[in-house]
């Protein structure tokens, strides 16, 4: 142990490689974990936010029986409180309460649980992120939808929803960055994800600063290559669209090039 | 009588937008509307097609009220075709998909015959070769026309247009006016809020004047044009002719 710990370079950028070639695969195992945990957390946050952000957008009419009105107004209700009480705790809080609560179940199984609790926590931002899209949208797409003869449910999945989410991505990207940050929180329930395991390392041999500046780089270098990619994504999603200001007299030139190629 | 209305009265808050509208829609018919803005035109419109509620009075569709049943309260509306002032088309679908989704998830064809009459009626109104197109990449006038075949893929009983060249530049509104002329000429039943005078007097049956959520006068294009009863629908014409 005296060996290891005098080998160690006393510059920081030294150390740091000496620490990370030493312990890579307990932070590869964190790592792992922390990535694990977001992006099943943010995949099944967004499927919770998908169903919570729907039933706080479900339209009434004046021509909706009573029952129909009462009902929505009870969904809104209970849906808001998940809402405000998952946003308005800090993460590491509801880890603490959650698992202890279900401390049979998640006491062997610390991954799963905190998979449980990033998905439950994404949720409520997620319900948000997905209302705001819907109600983004142009009130005529709604129109347009139920003057064809849909119905309130076709009329959200065919037409509103592909909108909304597209609208929504960024959000919904940017949620998945935030959460490979804040699994960390996830310590304080032992879930042996990335910062976990930096203070294990840290533990051993008593460096601190250098492990965490190892840390640290891993961090970034996981939010930096997630917000590319998802850049990447969202370049590729737009394609087909044209933001731009637009003439309501010239169709785009690349309306003329398919006229071209049809008729050619 | 396809469309039957009576005693409609819709209020917004205090405001009362229409006031007691009767009115008779026989089959074929083309209806104009026409009036200064604020009179109650697209409310009423947007009333039929029910996108807007209305506090009393009754609406029937063929001898039914159409709030008699909520639940089909959707398969009346897929009947009644509206074309918006702003087209309101579903910016995500290519000029096809907008076509066909109202056939396949609405009317439950298979997808084959929804392309079949989607790619008919948009020949009808000149887009074919701009079908697998975004809509986005259209001008005002193609967005309108798209709008129009996508309601006629429905196979309406009834067209609402609500002012359906107001968004668009000038030179494009003809295009726009010929297509609702050709189906005019079908003999269609369609009630057109219009800003389009010389439209209205050339395709309609009979023009609606309306004026303060009141139909002030009704009557053929010739007496309503050349020879209004109402000091109020001179003064609106007058108005319009020296514009």
């Amino acid at each position: 142990m005296i060996t290891i710990l005098s080998k160690i370079p006393n510059d920081l950028w030294g150390a740091s490689a000496y620490i990370f070639s030493k312990y890579a695969p307990l932070f590869y195992f964190g790592a792992k974990n922390t990535l694990i945990i977001a992006l099943s957390g943010t995949i099944i946050g967004l499927i919770i936010g998908l169903g919570i952000g729907i039933l706080r957008a479900l339209p009434v009419y004046d021509y909706d029986s009573k029952l129909k009105h009462s009902v929505v107004k009870f969904i809104r209700f209970i849906t808001s409180i998940y809402v405000e009480v998952f946003r308005g705790t800090p993460m590491m809080v509801q880890a603490v309460f959650i698992y202890n609560i279900f401390l049979p179940v998640f006491k062997n199984a610390k991954l799963f649980a905190g998979i449980v609790i990033v998905s439950i926590n994404t949720g409520a931002y997620m319900a948000e992120i997905i209302r705001a899209g819907i109600q983004s949208l142009d009130k005529g797409q709604n129109e347009a939808a139920r003057s064809i003869g849909m119905n309130n449910f076709q009329t959200m999945v065919f037409i509103i929803l592909p909108q909304a989410i597209k609208n929504a991505f960024p959000a919904i990207g940017n949620e998945f960055v935030v959460n490979i940050k804040d699994t960390s929180v996830l310590n304080v329930i032992g879930v042996t994800e990335l910062f976990f395991q930096s203070t294990t390392v840290a533990g051993i041999i008593y460096r601190f600063s250098d492990t965490f500046f190892v840390t640290a780089l891993i961090y970034l270098f996981l939010t930096y290559s997630t917000t590319l990619i998802l850049k990447y994504v969202e370049h590729k999603m737009n394609l087909g669209g044209y933001d731009g200001p637009q003439s309501q007299t010239t169709p785009l030139i690349k309306a003329h090039y398919v006229e071209k190629e049809k008729t050619l | 009588m396809i469309i039957q209305i009576d005693h409609l009265v819709k209020r917004f808050g205090q405001n009362e937008v229409l006031k007691d509208v009767s009115l008779g829609v026989n089959k074929g018919e083309v209806i104009s509307i026409i009036g200064s803005s604020g009179s109650g035109k697209s409310t009423l419109l947007r009333c039929i097609n029910l996108l807007e509620s209305y506090q009393s009075g009754s609406i029937q569709f063929e001898g039914k009220n159409i709030l008699s049943s909520i639940k089909e309260i959707n398969s009346y509306r897929a009947q009644v075709g509206m074309i918006f002032q702003s087209f309101n088309l579903f910016s995500h679908l290519s000029v096809l998909e907008n076509c066909v989704i109202g056939q396949m998830k609405v009317l439950k064809k298979s997808r084959a015959d929804s392309e079949r009459l989607a790619l008919e009626t948009l020949e009808k109104v000149g887009l074919a070769q701009f079908a697998k197109t975004s809509v986005m990449t259209l001008s005002g006038g193609q967005k309108q026309r798209v709008a129009i075949a996508r309601t006629l893929c429905m196979e309406p009983k009834v067209l609402l247009f609500d002012e359906p060249t107001s968004a668009l530049d000038p030179e494009m509104v003809g295009e726009v006016l010929n297509v609702i002329k050709s189906l005019a000429l079908e003999h269609r039943t369609m009630i057109i809020v219009t800003h389009e005078m010389s439209f209205a007097k050339e395709v309609s049956d009979r023009v609606l004047f309306m004026d303060k959520g009141i139909i002030l006068e009704d009557g053929t294009p010739d007496q309503l044009f050349n020879n209004p009863k109402e000091e109020r629908t001179k003064e609106f014409l007058s108005r319009f002719r020296t514009q």
